[in-house]
């Protein structure tokens, strides 16, 4: 039987080493394919199509199995975050406590839809189904640091600080 | 590890904090740490530093009334501070030993009075990062216990005699489904903890392994020795960093402490454990798309049969349990399964963890024994609605679940009787909603979630959640008709009875629930194109009559 040898890395970038790290600890078993993927997200932020196509043909992964489960779980992005990110949580402790109106003032304030980035590449809004803080409803998360009993304001307040930075 | 050794460890950690006169417990779990209660550790070992105080800061996990943080606890004396900030460390360091500060004082005994700790027993106690602390507090006695002088018979018959039932949501007795995957043939067989708490507005498994992560990985231990398994997962959201890096740091722990890995307790038994980080998918939580998705596939539900306990993981027969389920284990083996059996109502044994949130003046995480009524939770525990509004329904199950109106209060809460009002226990999600919110957008809000959840693979779920949503949101809008209302009904009882898995199953659940209990607020949208809760926005024009 022919031994497998795992295609060369993309390119110099020293994050394919990490991402490769990942597939060597769990020995290139096709099951590793989500872990490898969280790897190359927090490594390089996002999915782009070299990356899907490098963890695929690395662990034996069919390319359309690989992209099914990218587009799959909301975890995944298949486009670079912008410079900061602001998540607004829409579980349901905070719906109660009126995160519509958070969203709706954040998208109106920066122009874009939820899941989209500024024009400028500096602030990219999503929203979180829930980050499990019910308890300090409604939270955002600024840049993944986590704020509770925010107000419309305190979120238009921050979006500022950093369109001024 | 031996029961001496463990003993060893607990008399060492006892004696180091018997030399301080108080024990500063400082909440550092997700709420509380929001609030930079970090920085309020240190600010707090500094000024005991430097005001020569014979005392000792910890870092602990949750302590439950996220409502009040950041939270301090202050050992022996049990003086709870709240809103504590750096700039009040001195203050408390300099009435250690003296007057409480009174100012910062909590003062919400009936809050703690009512409930019963069980699985939190710990939280707020240890520092989760500490393996030692949990020894201290009895930790891996049970494991040791379990397998040093009990078969694996002998544990499952104690989980069996306690009533244990699967706190996910589903209510399945532990006890029966332990039998199920030892009776079931296969040299290989495999142990996972559901973590994906995928139910927004929950967070108690968030909270559990986040402070007492030793206890969930005991559990599992316990588990795996009882169905013959020696490999396990823990599948945690990848929204939960804080809860991984603690997972992660106690696994180590207990590798190095010989508490996992080969020959546990100088026994034959093998065991260690994995995590796996779900991404972002809430169907995941349905257990044979867990599974799914650590195979590292789409996470798709199958059909069943047949169940994990016979072919689950890789085909492997697997037991799948909830964070909250294994967090229950090692109490039961410790005191037995009778001591369990004595908490709780007739069917449904034990305490349960509420996330108590919305409109309630002390939001958090509450432990309560089953068969409390809801109103002990909402108005005494809880403290009730704030700002004089007027409870309108307390939602339990998540997008499974349904609303229960303010006048069934009284029931005790368990298994049975949420389903026969036409809600469930669910995860232990329990939001609270007053006059300001409107039943029928509730609705629209679960169907929503449903509809972008639901995976796709059956079209009961897929296409019946994306048109119930279409007529909901018809209904908010003020252009609803009668006969949209019968088509919605129509297609809950077809998206329940036919879909495929659990999300498909229970999602007309909060339609239904709302229809049932709040007929008048639909009707209301669709006759006076009037929302009484003035949330929806009406297309038509709203005639107000003087």
């Amino acid at each position: 039987m022919p031994v497998f040898t795992p295609p060369p890395l993309p390119s110099e970038d020293k994050r394919w080493k990490i991402v490769n790290g990942t597939m060597r600890k769990n020995g290139f078993a096709r099951h590793a394919l989500i872990e490898t993927l969280h790897t190359v997200q927090s490594s390089f932020g996002y999915l782009d199509d070299d990356a899907i196509r490098f963890v695929a043909n690395s662990l034996r992964v069919p390319l359309s199995q690989a992209y099914g489960v990218v587009t799959f779980y909301h975890y995944f992005s298949l486009k670079p975050p912008g410079k900061h990110t602001m998540t607004i949580c829409t579980g349901t402790a905070c719906y109660i406590k009126g995160t519509d109106k958070l969203l709706a003032a954040a998208e109106k304030h920066l122009c874009v839809c939820e899941g989209q980035t500024t024009k400028d590449g500096l602030i990219s809004l999503s929203t979180a189904r829930c980050v499990g803080a019910c308890g300090r409803a409604p939270v955002v998360l600024t840049d993944g640091e986590l704020q509770g009993q925010i107000t419309s304001e305190q979120l238009i307040a921050q979006l500022e600080r950093w369109a001024a930075e | 590890m031996t029961f001496e050794e463990l003993e060893q460890i607990a008399e060492s950690v006892r004696l180091a904090n018997a030399k301080y006169d108080h024990e500063i417990n400082v909440c550092m779990g997700t709420g509380c740490l929001s609030q930079h209660s970090d920085k309020l550790k240190d600010a707090l070992t500094a000024a005991v530093d430097a005001q020569g105080k014979n005392s000792f800061v910890r870092r602990t996990g949750c302590m439950g009334l996220c409502a009040a943080g950041p939270l301090v606890l202050v050992d022996p004396d049990e003086i709870l501070y709240q809103h504590a900030h750096a700039e009040d460390a001195e203050t408390i360091a300099a009435s250690l030993g003296g007057e409480p500060v009174a100012e910062l004082q909590c003062n919400l005994r009936e809050h703690f009075d009512e409930q019963v700790h069980i699985v939190l027993e710990n939280s707020g106690h240890i520092d989760p990062e500490k393996i030692d602390d949990y020894i201290a507090r009895d930790g891996y006695k049970a494991l040791l216990k379990a397998l040093t002088e009990m078969t694996p018979k002998d544990v499952i018959q104690q989980i069996t005699d306690s009533g244990l039932r699967g706190r996910g949501g589903g209510g399945y007795p532990t006890g029966l489904k332990w039998g199920t995957v030892a009776k079931a043939a296969g040299d290989m067989k495999y142990v996972i903890c559901n973590g994906d708490e995928g139910d927004p507005g929950a967070f108690m498994d968030r909270s559990v392994l986040e402070s007492d992560p030793q206890r969930v990985i005991e559990g599992m231990a316990i588990a795996a020795y009882a169905v013959g398994a020696n490999k396990g997962f823990i599948y945690v959201r990848a929204e939960y960093p804080l809860a991984v890096s603690r997972l992660t740091t106690a696994l180590r722990d207990a590798r190095r402490h010989g508490l996992l890995g080969h020959n546990i307790g100088n026994t034959p038994f093998n065991f260690d454990v994995e995590i796996r980080l779900g991404a972002g998918a809430f169907v995941c939580g349905e257990e044979t798309a867990l599974i799914a998705s650590i195979e590292g596939k789409r996470g798709t539900p199958k059909p069943r049969p047949p169940y994990p306990a016979t072919s689950g993981l890789w085909g492997k027969p697997t037991l799948i349990n909830n964070v909250e389920t294994f967090a229950n284990i090692a109490p039961i083996i410790r005191k037995g399964g009778r001591w369990f059996a004595g908490i709780g109502s007739e069917r449904s044994k034990g305490t349960k963890v509420f996330a108590l949130t919305g409109k309630i003046t002390n939001t958090g995480l509450v432990e309560v024994p089953m068969g409390i009524s809801l109103r002990q939770i909402i108005e005494g525990i809880g403290g009730g609605v704030p700002d004089g509004h007027k409870l309108k329904a307390v939602q339990t199950g998540g997008p499974s679940g349904g609303c229960i109106p303010a006048h069934l209060l009284d029931i005790g809460v368990s298994y049975d009787a949420l389903v026969r009002i036409g809600s469930i226990m669910g995860s232990g999600g329990m939001i609270v909603m007053d006059d300001t919110s409107c039943m029928v957008n509730v609705a629209r809000f679960f169907i929503e979630f449903c509809m972008t959840e639901s995976c796709g693979k059956c079209i009961p779920c897929r296409a019946g959640t994306a048109q119930m949503h279409t007529l909901l949101t018809r209904i908010c809008k003020g252009t609803g008709t009668m006969d949209d209302l019968e088509l919605l009904e129509d297609l809950c009882s077809t998206v329940k009875e036919a879909s495929l898995c659990g999300l498909g199953q229970t999602a007309p659940n909060p339609v239904l629930s709302t229809l049932n209990h709040f007929r008048d607020e639909y009707l209301e949208h669709i006759q006076h194109k009037r929302c009484p809760a003035g949330v929806c926005n009406m297309e038509a024009p709203v005639e107000v009559m003087a």
